[in-house]
């Protein structure tokens, strides 16, 4: 390193030419990959939510979504359809004030903080086009992380037929362990809600009584990441949540078309 | 420099001689952060070898332009530059992984094994050396980072490869993992470990007594 580049103008120089061909390199990947790293993310999505779909078909996943899977958006406030919008974004519209309610403390038990007012659901059909699953997006914070996941619930509004947590950051091995299969298969048969139609979701500490109807087992080592599942489904079933939308379901209301 | 010997000397001395973790105690934070599974440690291995090799390679090329005042932010740019295309790659083509890696692909930034070698070696040698030695450097990082990454998944979840090798008791099996191996803290314990047997199979790196 001679002391002959130390000049001013040079030092400019030097440092602009790299700025620009890192610059002109950094662009040029993040354009000419985004269309890969949008596909990509619709087909995760697209993948859990196959994951409870339960369907046994040959067909590939995007026939799946054009012949067997419907997606509806739903007024939370009143628990009808709304218009479809294939565009629509939840986590984004959740975060924009136009297209959400902040919830009040007693109302934000699954510590979200904001509301989309429109959820997206999917109805699942089997081939003959008989409705098989509903499948409802929840979301609610554990200990680190808000952890997203799908609910699959039989039509009548209140069996759970399976769940997946597709986005989560707890603990490996602890917290995380709500991604695991067999802790996951505790919830497939368990009801919604109680006779007086409130959610009952429980997640016992320890071993949950074989014949409950509405508790499962906790996850050892993560206690409040269990208490964030049980939050998020008291949520989630609430008035705020999907309470309105499964109480028109339990009515036979998609039964009718 | 250009005698094969040597080109092989700075190829292979990081791996085990001279190796950034474990003698220069470089690049430990992300060691920790990333070597739950091997997977991850793997594809953060590659990642990290092609960003120093590249770096070295790039700023071994311009080295006699950079004005010394500045050098350091040059360098900077240029590897900031190629860990984000790192990034934007592996979110094109291994989405699955790249949400596993979140944020450490970013790290790779700071790592200190990148800037260490690009400062310490690029700016002083010709391209294709310096090349070498990115390789080399990052093959040593990714050497601890296979180790301790197979070591923490084997006993923390009993597998390999997320390959059930020892059937968990949780699902059914006779083997009772070790939560703490799946915990950041672990990684201390083994990579200390490692140090420990290198420097009895190398007496010479251990420092003398002060």
């Amino acid at each position: 390193m001679s002391n002959q580049q130390e000049t001013f103008g040079k030092t400019m120089i030097v440092v602009l030419a790299v700025c620009l061909v890192c610059s002109i390199i950094v662009a040029g990947a993040a354009v000419g990959l985004r269309p890969l790293q949008i596909k990509n993310k619709e087909i995760d999505k697209q993948s859990n939510i196959l994951a409870v779909a339960g369907l046994e078909t040959e067909k590939s996943v995007s026939e799946i979504f054009s012949s067997n899977i419907q997606t509806k958006l739903v007024d939370l406030s009143t628990g009808e359809f709304a218009a479809d919008d294939p565009s629509y974004d939840q986590r984004a519209a959740a975060k924009d004030p136009a297209t959400s309610i902040k919830l009040t403390a007693e109302q934000n038990v699954a510590k979200i903080g904001r509301r989309a007012n429109l959820a997206t659901v999917y109805l699942v059909s089997d081939d003959n086009g008989q409705l098989q699953r509903i499948i409802l997006p929840v979301h609610g914070a554990g200990l680190w992380s808000t952890m997203y996941a799908f609910v699959a619930i039989q039509p009548d509004g209140n069996t759970i037929d399976a769940i997946t947590y597709y986005d989560q950051g707890e603990t490996p091995g602890l917290g995380g362990e709500v991604q695991n299969p067999r802790w996951r298969s505790h919830f497939v048969g368990k009801e919604l809600f109680d006779e007086n139609g409130s959610p009952a979701i429980k997640i016992t500490k320890g071993q949950a009584p074989a014949d409950s109807k509405h508790e499962i087992d906790g996850l050892s080592g993560a206690t409040l990441t269990s208490v964030g599942v049980e939050h998020t489904f008291t949520f989630w079933l609430g008035e705020q949540g999907f309470g309105p939308f499964l109480t028109k379901v339990r009515e036979g209301a998609l039964n009718n078309g | 420099m250009a005698k094969p010997g040597e080109l092989r000397e700075v190829l292979t001395s990081p791996v085990v001689n001279n190796n950034p973790i474990a003698l220069q105690i470089l690049g430990v934070c992300s060691a920790l952060a990333v070597t739950t599974t091997l997977e991850t440690a793997v594809v953060m291995t590659l990642a990290v070898i092609f960003v120093t090799a590249f770096s070295n390679l790039f700023i071994s090329m311009i080295r006699n332009f950079i004005p010394n005042s500045v050098r350091i932010i040059v360098q900077m740019a240029i590897i900031a530059s190629l860990v984000i295309v790192v990034d934007q790659v592996l979110r094109a083509y291994a989405y699955g992984l790249s949400t596993q890696l979140s944020v450490y692909v970013g790290l790779i930034i700071t790592n200190c094994i990148v800037m260490g070698r690009a400062e310490a070696f690029a700016m002083k040698n010709k391209p294709f050396p310096s090349f070498m030695d990115g390789i080399g450097n990052g093959l040593g990082y990714g050497f601890i980072l296979v180790l301790v990454g197979g070591f923490r998944e084997l006993f923390g979840a009993g597998a390999l490869f997320g390959i059930e090798i020892l059937p968990l008791t949780s699902n059914g099996g006779w083997y009772q993992s070790n939560g703490l191996l799946l915990l950041p803290p672990s990684a201390f314990f083994i990579i200390g470990g490692i140090i420990w047997a290198i420097r009895v199979a190398r007496p010479d790196q251990v420092e003398p007594k002060e």
